[in-house]
């Protein structure tokens, strides 16, 4: 019989120690999934720099880029200075924005960058980015912001149209999710 | 149009007409079993796709069970069956292991090229956002004819037809104040986002469902092929009125389109300027509340309390219009009030405080104008 | 619990009354507490889906405002998978498992206690939620981020009781498992195992590498909703459908953990009353192992529109469509078992036939989801609710019923009145199609799920539905009446309750002595 409690300890300590790593294993998915997200560039987490490639401008084509914003921060205002540009991939573009605090307090807000169609994210490369910083301003307060793009030449031809839509969101001060009370 | 016809069709089957017969219910009753009539390409394809498994699995079905109820009809002990006592058959196994391979494959291979055909979102003629409140539709045109305009579109049906104090209409929640319009046989494609939980766009009759995920833009596309009013519903739970946010879309001709997308404009710039009496932005600002405010602080203005307080009688409704005017525009944080300024224009704004401070018990007697808003807004002019 | 006490199996000797149940190691005291737990929260879930099939007997707001709904809703979701369905299995293999593999026990008797224990606090911590300030979650059993972070306190007792149900279930799984590897007794190797304790041991394998996926998941919720940080938020670089993600990894499997062991149920139920052994037994392992691996690539299935790359959506949907093949492979053997037969109609063996039919539509129409451009017009339409109601009620449910009947003889010594069970198939099996089945066409025609209120068009076949699940619910009454009567009484039943039953289960007397196999038996 002590043969098979001492079996029975084994089997109990293997499985217990399987069940812990699965936990953990569930929180290691975040950090799985954010790095899955950077190496696809499926989506966008946390506003990261992306890192300039050096490729040969393709004038043979163009893609259209368009520009979006959304806000979840109530009493701003951003939005694009051009709503398209035409860009040949490999070549440099620059958009423009406009961020207005037209709230009555000061705060601080980031931009979140996300991509349509999703698979065209990994072919379109910031090299510089306003959402790569956080965004301090006063009431009443405003600024010009940038964004400067590379299209990298392998975007299948079948994807003439991006959208780069950035989504507003307060990141210290009240929580940006109205909760229900 | 399209949903009525399709709810004027006669019930298949005569099982299905006995029992429409036999039950109460509204004479637009539709037996509808399939899914609902595409008017794109994509939602037809989606339709061939769906009536070819239904036969595959069909075929499937009926074989499994033939060979079961056979055995149970011709195998029973009833009938003196001494049992076999076979437990093994490996090329019979192996057979049924690799056949429904083969048919999987078969089945796996027009899905895979509709799929394809799906999420091709090139070259679009009109892109619309479509973004999810908690509970209604905003819409941007963001490109193509039209650009600019952006309005929200909300629940059109009476709170009493829900409440069963007043008679159903036909299209019971299926309506909302203002449609999406686009044109007939253009490429439309729609960003989905959303300011607060997931929503999902959907339109049966498009073939399009596509979540509305906040911070992060998905897209979707269609070609509506016919004119009419196409009707859907958002597709995720959203909280306590999800079942009250449908989408409804216009199709209408490219003429008329580009009359709407005129005197949108047009509107957009005069109601900018324009003083309105104080009965107009009452009427108006009726309609604003019934669609944005009713569904928390209720018709009656007498609110759910504690979450959703009441405005009859409310020190913020009957005080000074600043506190007012701060709130509706940018909510109030940490508790269920939103933030309207990006989802209503000035004019609903203007209308709907204009409503609130002079209905049920509140007698304020002052008109708030849209230019207040504008003012309130920080844009200057 | 009083049902218990007239089992006629009680201790010779220890404690009496109810502290012999709350310091029982005794893992048939223990099964039976499962199922009359289980049992009780059938019922309280079954309230909640006929309050919900009467708010939707007509058009309009009647009975419930729309956020109690969504309560109900998911409230009925969380009872019948984690109070219901899965306690339910674990209480059949608690009695089971000891009595068919020849071991005297659980390996971990008092470890057994601690995880029923631990579900009377998690159940009233979960139903109990509906007091607190807001109500009981409304975001939907999956507890979707954002909606669920937007939740009152009655989120935080559900996240607190998926975490206390979740620890019982990994420790459920552990005892299950090394019960079945290191107690069987001599000369049972695993592949002479009953299927039933194959599944389990599969089962139990799936819970414990999923159950802690969940608690994580919740984990982090609870996180993001209290102490600021923002794993599904995009604001501070999260994302909602990460949740969605793993959530799904968790889900899928557990959908497996719901089936699996109902599959064993039924490979008992069908040799015993077509008086034949299991055809292919190897082919139902390996099947059964392939369903289990193969769930772990499949999550995203049930994510399809949430704007997955095409890749990953061509993926799932190959490796969903995967899965028919090992699922056909274990219907295929049970009808080859039943051919050429010498078949009787007992009730375990009508819900095994029951489950057989209804599970296999439930099955196909899994299939028809799985195929991406249709399932963007299903998802999260009364289709769905049709299909995952085919599996978890005709699949889980039938598969529980068909087991209750075949076992209670070993549990209660008497034979339960045959008629009452016949009249408990019938009805169910009958109501629950006029149920469920216009579900499909209610989805197909573009009804989504979960809302409290519908437009006109989809009145009909909801008046229809409403009147199947009331009738369904109604028919639970016979089970309970028939479970009561053979607790009670009757005829006494022999150790080998069926003529076809094989298994050492049947070796001993009924009622099952308090303390069997305490010598292994020997086997051939």
């Amino acid at each position: 019989m002590d043969s098979v409690a001492s079996a029975n300890r084994r089997t109990l300590v293997k499985l217990g120690l399987a069940s812990a790593g699965m936990f953990g294993f569930g929180f290691a998915l975040a950090p799985l999934y954010r790095t899955f997200c950077r190496l696809t560039g499926f989506n966008e987490l946390g506003g990261a720099g992306d890192g300039a490639r050096d490729v040969a401008a393709d004038r043979s084509r163009s893609v259209r880029l368009e520009f979006d914003a959304n806000l979840r921060l109530p009493g701003w205002e951003l939005r694009p200075l051009q709503t398209s540009v035409t860009a040949h991939p490999g070549e440099p573009v620059q958009a423009r924005f406009l961020l207005r605090n037209l709230g009555p307090r000061a705060a601080i807000a980031q931009a979140v960058p996300s991509y349509a169609p999703a698979g065209a994210a990994p072919f379109l490369t910031k090299l510089e980015c306003f959402c790569f910083a956080r965004q301090a301003l006063a009431p009443g307060e405003a600024r010009e912001l940038f964004v400067t793009l590379v299209v990298a030449p392998g975007l299948p031809a079948e994807v003439p149209v991006v959208t780069l839509s950035y989504t507003l969101f307060e990141v210290e001060g009240p929580a940006p999710l109205g909760r229900a009370s | 149009m399209v949903v009525s016809a399709m709810a004027s069709r006669t019930a298949p089957g005569q099982f299905w007409f006995l029992l429409a017969a036999a039950l109460p219910g509204p004479a637009a009753a539709a037996w509808a079993i399939n899914l609902q009539p595409p008017a794109t390409a994509v939602a037809r394809e989606i339709h061939d796709l769906h009536n070819l498994m239904l036969v595959i699995c069909g075929v499937i079905f009926a074989v499994v069970a033939g060979f079961m109820s056979y055995a149970l009809w011709a195998h029973r002990k009833s009938r003196g069956r001494v049992a076999a006592s076979f437990h093994e058959n490996t090329r019979l196994e192996i057979a049924w292991t690799v056949l429904p391979f083969l048919v999987l494959v078969g089945m796996a291979w027009p899905a895979t090229t509709a799929l394809v055909a799906m999420r091709d979102t090139a070259e679009p003629e009109l892109t619309i956002k479509a973004t999810g409140y908690q509970w209604r539709w905003g819409y941007d045109y963001l490109r193509g004819e039209g650009e600019g305009i952006r309005f929200v579109s909300a629940l059109a049906t009476p709170r009493p037809q829900i409440t069963g104090q007043a008679p159903k209409g036909e299209h019971y929640l299926l309506e909302v104040d203002e449609p999406l319009v686009v044109p007939v046989g253009r490429k439309v494609r729609i960003l989905t986002t959303s300011s607060d939980v997931i929503h999902s766009w959907w339109v049966p009759a498009f073939g399009v469902k596509q979540d509305a995920i906040p911070g992060f833009v998905r897209d979707a596309w269609f070609r509506a092929e016919r004119e009419g009013v196409y009707r859907g519903n958002c597709a995720e739970l959203c909280g306590k009125d999800h079942g009250f946010m449908p989408v409804v879309v216009e199709v209408v001709s490219p003429e008329r389109y580009g009359a709407w997308v005129a005197q949108r404009l047009a509107a957009a710039r005069e109601s900018a300027d324009r003083v309105f009496t104080i009965d107009e932005l009452r009427a108006r600002g009726e309609k604003v509340y019934a669609a944005n405010c009713a569904a928390c602080h209720q018709a009656d203005g007498r609110g759910l309390p504690p979450a959703f307080p009441p405005l009859d009688g409310s020190a913020v409704v009957t005080g000074p219009r600043a506190a007012q005017l701060e709130t509706v525009l940018h909510g109030r944080p940490g508790t269920a009030m939103a933030a309207f300024g990006k989802q209503l224009s000035d004019q609903d704004i203007a209308a709907v405080i204009t409503y609130t401070r002079n209905a049920w018990g509140n007698r304020t007697g002052e008109a708030v104008q849209p230019a207040e808003i504008r003012a309130a807004r920080g844009t200057g002019g | 619990m009083e049902i218990a006490h007239h089992t006629g199996h009680a201790p010779a000797h220890g404690p009496r009354g109810i502290t012999r149940w709350i310091t029982t190691t005794n893992h048939k005291d223990i099964g039976t507490m499962y199922l009359v737990f289980s049992a009780t929260m059938f019922f309280v879930g079954g309230m909640m889906a006929m309050t919900i099939r009467m708010e939707l007997f007509q058009p309009g707001l009647q009975l419930v405002a729309p956020d109690v709904f969504n309560q109900l809703v998911t409230m009925h979701g969380l009872i019948m998978v984690f109070g219901a369905i899965m306690p339910a299995f674990v209480g059949f293999a608690n009695w089971q498992i000891p009595l068919m593999i020849g071991a005297p026990d659980m390996a971990f008797a008092r470890m057994n206690n601690w995880s029923f224990w631990l579900l009377p606090p998690a159940a009233l911590l979960l139903t109990g939620s509906f007091l607190a300030p807001g109500g009981a979650t409304a975001a939907g059993w999956t507890l979707y981020a954002p909606l669920s972070i937007q939740q009152g306190p009655g989120m935080d007792l559900a996240i607190f009781a998926i975490h206390i149900m979740g620890v019982s279930s990994i420790l459920g799984a552990i005892n299950i498992i090394t019960t079945v590897l290191n107690l069987r007794a001599p000369g049972m190797t695993l592949m002479k195992m009953p299927m039933f304790c194959w599944t389990w041991l599969i089962t139990a394998f799936l819970l414990i590498a999923v159950m802690p996926v969940l608690a994580a998941a919740v984990t982090m919720l609870l996180a993001d909703r209290h102490f600021g940080t923002h794993f599904f938020s995009a604001a501070g670089g999260g994302d909602p459908v990460l949740f969605q993600h793993i959530f799904w990894f968790f889900g899928h499997p557990e959908v497996y953990i719901m089936i699996l062991p109902a599959f064993g149920i039924v490979s008992q139920v069908i040799p015993t009353f077509a008086r034949k052994p299991l055809f292919g037994y190897a082919s139902m392992v390996y099947a059964t192992a392939a369903i289990a691996i193969l769930s772990f690539f499949v999550w995203a299935h049930h994510m399809f529109t949430t704007g997955l790359s095409l890749g990953a959506q061509l993926f799932f949907m190959y490796a969903t469509i995967l899965i028919a093949v090992p699922t056909g492979v274990k219907v295929f053997n049970w009808v080859a078992t039943l051919w050429r037969g010498s078949i009787t109609f007992e009730t375990p063996m009508l819900f095994a036939l029951g489950f057989l039919f209804v599970f296999t539509i439930g099955g196909l129409t899994g299939l028809i989801c799985a195929i991406v451009p249709v399932d963007v017009q299903l998802q999260d339409t009364y289709y769905v609710v049709a299909h995952f109601h085919y599996v978890l009620v005709a699949g889980s449910l039938f598969a529980l019923f068909a087991g209750t009947y075949y076992w209670l003889p070993k549990w209660t010594g008497h034979r339960y009145d045959e008629r009452l069970g016949q009249w408990h198939f019938w009805c169910s099996m009958i109501f629950f199609n006029v149920a469920f089945f216009p579900m499909h066409f209610l989805g197909l025609a573009g009804m989504p799920r979960r809302i409290p209120d519908y437009a006109l068009q989809f009145a009909d076949f909801n008046v229809i539905s409403s009147l199947g699940a009331f009738g369904f619910g109604l028919s639970q009454l016979l089970l309970l009446a028939a479970i009561v009567k053979c607790v009670r009484g009757g005829e006494p039943a022999a150790p080998r309750a069926w003529d076809g039953a094989q298994g050492l289960e049947w070796l001993v007397p009924s009622p099952a002595p308090h303390h069997t196999w305490e010598q292994p038996p020997r086997l051939p």
